[in-house]
């Protein structure tokens, strides 16, 4: 059967799938085996998969509010196809979060119904981008970091991380390919566009810190062959950023460190926005369906 | 028909021109004591077809006289544009859509970074010109990319290689 839109199978018949929470929407790990590997802690590989998740959730979010905003059309299908990519990344992350957790929570229960210190994404992905640059900065850092990251999670003793990892690289190349590629057009463009970019570039390098500072959970998980360490990703991460900005002609700035993190789930008041508008709806009518 | 025959003869909802069998996202298709069971692979981890994917399967095959059919994911391996059929390609070429290449072999170490204009040699699918260029990294859905002709200068789609 054919439909001329993806969407029209959802509402023509009257079964209780439709978008939106509460919909019904089948479980995106549907028959993937879900043991988890020998020796690995339910609630280490929980904790690990709602830090990989949220950050995809956070982000995608972020992105998607760019949607009518963006400077070209070409630009907002590139933007929402991007926070898809993630959006679909953080369903099958928080889906595993839930299974290792064993607890019953499923993805909907884990994006809407967990307040901000429980969230664990780092804090990069909940700032607001106030310009175009300040959007392509920090597309450029995450995407260059998360490509090196699902790069190594690959090959996880985690059969299902490791699937996410395999699979989310092929989508994150084309991620870190924009960014990079708007990042030299807008820091070797004009005066007023190349220090526009360097001072996005110089406000997001700051939160970049937590991408290397290691969570206990990450540790563990990294002895036992599960998760990636997050310190080894960094001179992948230096080596792309220092070709990327020196072709735009703009300065790197100097490496951060940083104390408690996203990780730890600590956040800003922007989190809290974040989720009064991403949760506001499932929150008011719990176990809603539309 | 066998459940496999008629599984195959389901359409993707997005790429209607193209069977589930030759976009390559069908996996597996078995008769089992307990009824049918198919497997499907996501062709990108967002993909918002899955849902009406399922459904459209699952009530082909209840229509054909298979009752009780379910559908399971599979993620590993990940899918890729390698697997869509001569068919499938041909079928895209048709609708305009120029089909994707070979996938990119991946070397070791890291993911080459791309800086610039990429190497792709995309032909025209409504003039067959060889010489194209990109306008556009994403577009419509997930799997395509904008790109025009300067030879008969349309514009078109092409499904990027993964």
């Amino acid at each position: 059967m054919s439909f001329d839109d993806a969407y029209q199978a959802l509402t023509d018949h009257d079964d209780d799938a439709r978008w939106a929470y509460g919909t019904g929407f089948a479980d995106p790990l549907a028959g993937v085996p879900t043991a988890l590997p020998d020796g690995v802690d339910g609630a280490d590989l929980a904790a690990y998969c709602l830090m990989l998740g949220d950050d995809a959730l956070i982000l995608s979010h972020r992105l998607q509010q760019w949607v009518t905003r963006a400077p070209e059309l070409e630009d907002e299908m590139a933007i929402a196809n991007i926070g898809l990519d993630l959006l679909g990344q953080a369903r099958l992350l928080l889906t595993r979060a839930g299974e290792a957790e064993g607890a019953g929570r499923g993805e909907d229960d884990l994006a809407y119904l967990r307040d901000a210190p429980d969230f664990r994404h780092v804090r990069l992905v909940e700032r607001e981008d106030p310009d175009f640059g300040h959007l392509i900065a920090r597309l450029l850092v995450f995407s260059t970091w998360r490509l090196a990251l699902l790069d190594r999670l690959a090959t996880s003793r985690d059969p299902v991380l490791a699937a996410i990892g395999a699979k989310g690289v092929k989508e994150v190349t084309y991620h870190r390919e924009y960014a990079a590629g708007w990042t030299v057009r807008l820091g070797d463009g004009t005066d007023l566009s190349h220090r526009r970019m360097q001072d996005a570039i110089d406000a997001v390098w700051p939160l970049t810190g937590e991408f290397f500072a290691p969570h206990d959970v990450e540790l563990r998980l990294a002895t036992a062959g599960v998760a990636v360490e997050p310190a080894s990703l960094r001179s992948e991460f230096d080596a792309v950023l220092t070709e990327v900005l020196h072709v735009a002609t703009l300065d790197q700035p100097a490496p951060v460190t940083v104390g408690r993190t996203g990780r730890d789930g600590e956040h800003g008041d922007e989190l809290a926005a974040i989720l009064a508008e991403m949760q506001e709806l499932a929150r008011a009518t719990p176990g809603g369906v539309w | 028909m066998s459940a496999a025959d008629v599984a195959a003869t389901v359409t993707d909802p997005e790429l209607p021109m193209l069977t589930l069998a030759e976009l390559g996202i069908l996996r597996e298709v078995r008769e089992t004591d307990d009824g049918v069971e198919v497997t499907i692979t996501p062709t990108y981890s967002g993909c918002p077809a899955m849902e009406a994917i399922s459904a459209d399967l699952v009530r082909a095959l209840h229509d054909a006289g298979y009752g009780r059919a379910r559908v399971r994911t599979s993620l590993a391996p990940a899918w890729t544009t390698d697997w869509i059929s001569a068919s499938g390609r041909a079928k895209l070429a048709a609708a305009g859509i120029a089909p994707p290449g070979p996938a990119p072999a991946r070397a070791a170490g890291p993911v080459p970074l791309v800086l610039g204009v990429r190497e792709e040699h995309v032909a025209c699918p409504r003039c067959g010109a060889e010489s194209t260029e990109r306008l556009a990294a994403f577009g419509a859905t997930a799997c395509r990319e904008l790109r025009r002709c300067p030879a008969c200068r349309e514009p078109f789609e092409h499904v990027k290689e993964i």
